[in-house]
């Protein structure tokens, strides 16, 4: 199953890390804040992740500087932060 | 151990001196030449755990010493230490500081941003007391070498905090204020 990586747009900084971390799901825009490549409307903000790309987003998680990102597991349904 | 209590001391001051540096860095959202902004972030956070660790080594070094005669009270309590105890106590000051924001920073997902930025601010406050408290206290501190890295490391520190409190600070800041310049 592929966990979405929620953005909280109210927190976001856009400071990049999770950009550098996940350069193939996110990129900047000319302000700094993450656009998910390639989706459109809710998908920006809830963006659907890869298997392969777990860890990456896991480390994006636990390291962005605004508490900005949670990792939602579709199986449980609930927001999920994980360390 | 009096040696000893006085190298890891140094170390840690110098170590938290880097960490300081890179906090900030990591606030202006740059990265450092070849290292992504995360690296930073970690070697920042690294950095700063290794100087507690030092910290620690210093205190429990000093704290078995016959010659400086610290009691476990004065680890928690400041200014109530035999030798001069003003400047022993801002070192006591600085480590109470120390153990807060780590603390906080290790439980950053847990008691949420507000709480950890508020904490972490002390930073600010405690690099300026433990350097006091090296000079004041240290017995190397008329030592030209000591001397010297103390007022580079004041230097580095007082120019990333001009940098910090600069309008063009944020990697962003240029295409952010885009329309008011």
């Amino acid at each position: 199953m592929t966990a979405t990586l929620h953005i909280d747009w109210t927190r976001c900084d856009g400071r990049g890390l999770c950009t550098e971390l996940l350069a193939g799901v996110l990129v900047r825009d000319d302000w700094g804040y993450p656009v998910a490549r390639g989706r459109q409307g809710a998908e920006r903000t809830d963006v659907p992740t890869r298997p392969s790309d777990a860890d990456a987003a896991r480390d994006a998680v636990s390291l962005c500087p605004k508490l900005a990102l949670s990792l939602r597991d579709p199986a449980s349904g609930g927001p999920q932060r994980r360390r | 151990m009096w040696a000893f209590g006085r190298v890891s001391g140094f170390m840690s001051l110098a170590l938290f001196t880097v960490s300081v540096l890179l906090g900030i860095l990591t606030r202006s959202g740059r990265p450092l030449l070849v290292l992504p902004r995360f690296s930073v972030s970690i070697l920042h956070r690294n950095i700063a755990l290794l100087a507690t660790v030092f910290l620690g080594l210093h205190v429990g070094s000093l704290l078995l010493d016959s010659f400086a005669k610290l009691r476990p009270v004065d680890v928690v309590v400041p200014f109530l230490g035999s030798f001069r105890p003003f400047w022993q106590g801002l070192g006591t000051v600085a480590l109470d500081l120390v153990a807060a924001v780590i603390v906080t920073a290790l439980l950053r997902q847990r008691i949420g941003h507000r709480a950890f930025k508020a904490v972490h601010w002390l930073t600010y406050a405690v690099w300026p007391v433990a350097m006091a408290h090296a000079l004041g206290n240290g017995t190397d501190a008329a030592g030209q070498w000591f001397l010297l890295l103390a007022a580079a490391s004041g230097a580095a520190i007082a120019g990333a905090l001009l940098w910090r409190l600069s309008s063009t600070f944020l990697e962003t800041a240029r295409a952010r204020g885009g329309n008011l310049q």
